[in-house]
């Protein structure tokens, strides 16, 4: 961790190419999970087991017209899809993988993650305005009406896991949890403090990202079967493909976020080897967790989403904010 | 408040069981069939084109009588036959069928009476012209004896 | 979401939910006039699938016109082919076998039940739930290579014929059916766990797209539509037909009148569907399936005959007018999705347009059949 530009620099890049390559395989792992999901085999015909399938997708992204319509408005349209992407591969700089790998590591970490995450909500915002299409500006209202609904039980109950920790810097966070799974954040016990309510939290913590990040059952925005395509209707080649690159990266912010707050990072279970594949298995069982719910329920409308959160998740995220607030007083 | 959460509990419980169904289901075998790799053997009573049934030298059992051709509802087939020198029955000459028009419904099969036609097995042909279609039902059964 | 909408009506603009529909319904054109996302009217323009059935009965012989009637409603064709021959075969006096009629009757239902997977494939997947149709679509491939190893086709059947079939069923179908209505029964069960009881699911379709009673009688809907609002009608049981008197079964009727409701009804009929092939089977007669004079040209007597029959969507009518030819003089087909869409543009007044999307799709609409 030293502080040379060069280090710095080398690390940054490092984990742009981790989250670009996530980006492009977890194509393949949702596609792959499906198809099991719905007995079939998913991908098969490029390469073995269909893993030479991203790439030739990436190929064919590119070679496609990168088409404009007339009358959008070319800056705020093809700022869009950077916004959706780049703000999130910064992020990860931020995290940390385990004790000693972690790009930059700064104090405030989960603040930066939070800011440079609702600069998405502004991604889908600019682009379904700047198409010039109803059915884009229709849902693109919708989805930042959800991304904002949503945001306010994530920092809640990320406040309650900070008040726990004491910091916001996410290696103290995670040295926190050490020591075996009794010590994690999700349970109802840690360092003394007996909150039944952190479960909750975790599933509250959970859902949220679901929503952020425009999955299924959350997915108003884009997998409309109803209404086209949403807000990157009128986006071909490139500008598709940074969305689509952009919600695989936040899947993954999203899972290490959750990781770090709640399952204690590159914790071992029993405390023996922590180390960063304990880090990588459980953002994947995370993601894959994800990919499970998409392809199990339908989609819920915009009223029963914001519902959702307004009525249930915020309230019982501030409960267990004073909760754990009350706890923390008293012992 | 109580029914607050007893319907959220309910609520949980429903995903939570469509959310097991689904990871069992993961787990069992595919059910898909890998065409082309794979590919399957259609049924006894399989509706393809249809074709002649010939004799044992090969000859088609046809007589000519037209009733396929009157029963058919979209004009597929044209069919024509010649009396040779001293016989009483016509000799096939030509039986042609245009595929395109043909709806498999079965009705020159049902009104032959001779047992001289009957669906084949066909199922992948695929080809870029329509005349490909306008299958000559005689020549074809040549080339199936061979 | 529960009190009434004001919606202003010069703040307006016609979103055309058009010919080419992500939904799978068909070439369906509806002129939604929206007042932001609710929708203040609607028109549906029909017609972009008309391929002039009713005219091609007039040019071609009774017999000749068999397979048309199982492009109209592709997915529960054995139904409109039950009810062209029922009708023919009233008129001119043709005798069926016994075991004729209870092969029809079988063959009838599981058909019913395929086409019923379909409609809960594709419903579940407009609203954004993919996996339930790759399951139905399984369960339905049983059903159509069981019908395919008795005649020969797996989607537009022309099975039967004036006086009994077109061929007889062997002991495979018969092991086999009984081995699909065991399997068909578990997989109902997982379909309540997976769908119907999903918190997701009866959230987006409770109190979606109420339809009164009233609605359905002034624009004669029928079918699961009618019974998914307590009207208990269905033609198998009102006006029998065939062998159904012999079977024990029921008629599932809802009285809420949502989406939920005609969802509930369609799941129940599959299982009494289930119900009634188990008793075909078990009461099945031996005997010959065809008349012993086998029948050359049919020739109706002159007159005007109608016969209803139960489809997959309602009541499916057809109407022949004879003047005593080879062919109908008039032949005129009574589609049941005709009279449940139409309703649409009323019950849809006040409603988002992904609840709108929603009730279409409970409303099983197949516009091949619509536009006939």
């Amino acid at each position: 961790m030293t502080l040379t530009f060069l280090n710095v620099f080398a690390a940054v890049l490092i984990a742009i190419a981790f989250v670009a390559a996530n980006a492009a395989y977890l194509v393949w792992c949702e596609r792959k999970g499906a198809g099991f999901i719905q007995r079939r085999p998913g991908p098969t015909e490029n390469g073995p087991w269909g893993l030479l399938q991203p790439p030739v997708d990436g190929i064919k992204l590119m070679t496609k017209q990168l088409l404009i319509p007339g009358g959008v408005d070319k800056i705020i349209f093809m700022v869009a899809p950077v916004l959706a992407m780049f703000p999130t591969l910064i992020s990860f700089v931020t995290i940390p993988f385990s004790e000693t790998i972690v790009a930059h590591n700064m104090n405030i970490g989960v603040l930066m993650i939070f800011v440079f995450g609702s600069m998405s909500a502004m991604a889908l915002l600019m682009g379904g305005w700047s198409s010039r299409n109803k059915y884009a500006m229709i849902s693109s209202v919708r989805a930042v009406s959800q991304a904002v609904a949503y945001e306010i039980p994530m920092l809640v109950t990320t406040i309650t896991v900070v008040m726990i920790a004491g910091s916001l810097d996410l290696m103290e966070i995670v040295h926190k949890q050490s020591g075996g799974f009794w010590h994690w954040n999700i349970w109802p016990l840690q360092n003394g403090l007996y909150n039944i309510l952190m479960p909750v939290s975790f599933l509250i913590f959970f859902i949220c990202s679901l929503a952020e990040t425009n999955r299924a059952p959350f997915d108003l925005g884009e997998a409309e079967s109803e209404l086209v395509a949403g807000f990157h209707t009128e986006y071909s080649s490139m500008g598709f493909g940074l969305f689509f690159m952009g919600e695989y990266a936040n899947i993954v912010i999203g899972a290490c976020l959750t990781t770090i707050l709640f399952l204690g990072g590159w914790d071992c279970p029993l405390g023996l080897f922590p180390g960063v594949w304990w880090f990588l298995l459980k953002i994947y069982a995370l993601i894959f967790t994800f990919i499970w719910i998409r392809w199990t329920f339908p989609r819920t409308t915009i009223y029963n989403l914001l519902n959702l959160s307004w009525k249930v998740l915020i309230p019982i995220s501030l409960f267990n904010l004073l909760l754990t607030a009350g706890l923390l007083k008293v012992f | 408040m109580f029914r607050y959460f007893s319907e959220l509990w309910t609520g949980v419980w429903s995903l939570a069981v469509g959310m097991g169904i689904t990871f069992v289901e993961f787990f069992k075998p595919k059910i898909t069939l890998h065409y082309p790799h794979e590919s399957l053997k259609m049924s006894a009573r399989y509706r393809g084109h249809i074709q002649l049934i010939g004799d044992e030298e090969g000859k088609p059992l046809c007589v000519v009588c037209g009733m396929c051709e009157k029963a058919c509802p979209s004009n597929c087939i044209s069919i024509s036959g010649e009396k040779p020198e001293g016989s009483k029955k016509k000799v096939l000459t030509s039986y042609q069928l245009d595929f395109t028009k043909c709806s498999l419904c079965g009705s020159c099969v049902d009104s032959c009476n001779f047992k001289a036609v009957e669906f084949s097995k066909e199922y992948n042909l695929a080809s870029t012209r329509k005349e490909d279609y306008h299958f000559d039902l005689l020549k074809r059964l040549e080339e199936r004896k061979q | 979401m529960n009190e009434p909408v004001v919606l202003q009506p010069d703040e307006t603009f016609v979103l055309n939910v058009g010919p080419q529909h992500p939904a799978t319904h068909g070439v369906l054109r509806v002129k939604m006039t929206m007042d932001g996302e609710y929708i203040y009217d609607a028109e549906t323009v029909i017609g972009y699938i008309h391929r002039m059935h009713e005219k091609m009965a007039e040019n071609r012989t009774y017999t000749q016109y068999l397979p048309n009637l199982s492009r109209l409603d592709y997915l529960s064709a054995m139904a409109y082919c039950h009810g062209y021959v029922l009708a023919v075969e009233k008129a001119a006096a043709i005798e069926v076998p016994e075991r004729a009629e209870y092969i029809r009757a079988i063959t009838v239902e599981m058909n019913r039940i395929s086409s019923h997977l379909v409609w809960f494939g594709a419903f579940v997947m407009d609203l954004g739930g993919f996996s339930p149709l790759m399951y139905a679509f399984d369960d339905r491939e049983q059903i159509l290579d069981l019908l395919e190893g008795v005649t020969g086709s797996r989607l537009t059947y022309c099975y039967f014929r004036f006086g009994g079939l077109y061929n007889d069923i062997d002991d495979d179908f018969i092991t086999g059916t009984r081995q699909f209505i065991k399997r068909m029964r578990k997989a109902l069960k997982m379909y309540r766990n997976l769908v119907t009881n999903n918190i997701i699911l009866m959230t987006r379709l409770k109190e979606i797209g109420p339809i009164s009673v009233d609605l359905c009688q002034r624009y004669g809907a029928t079918g699961p539509v009618a019974r998914g609002s307590g009207i208990n009608y269905d033609v198998r049981r009102n006006e029998a037909y065939s062998v159904y008197p012999e079977f024990d079964f029921d008629v599932p009727v809802f009285t809420e009148g949502d989406s939920y409701a005609r969802y509930n009804v369609r799941m129940e009929e599959m299982e009494q569907s289930l119900r009634i092939i188990e008793q075909g089977l078990d009461k099945l007669p031996d005997g010959p399936v065809n008349p012993e004079k086998k029948i050359k040209t049919v020739k109706l007597p002159p007159g005007d005959y109608y016969t209803a029959v139960e489809a997959g969507r309602g009541s499916f009518g057809i109407r022949i007018v004879s003047d005593g030819d080879k062919s109908p003089y008039r032949l005129k087909l009574r589609s049941p999705t005709y009279s449940n869409m139409h309703l649409f543009d009323e019950a849809c007044r006040g409603m988002l347009i992904a609840d709108a999307l929603a009730f279409m799709g409970s409303l099983d609409l197949v516009i091949p059949e619509m536009d006939r």
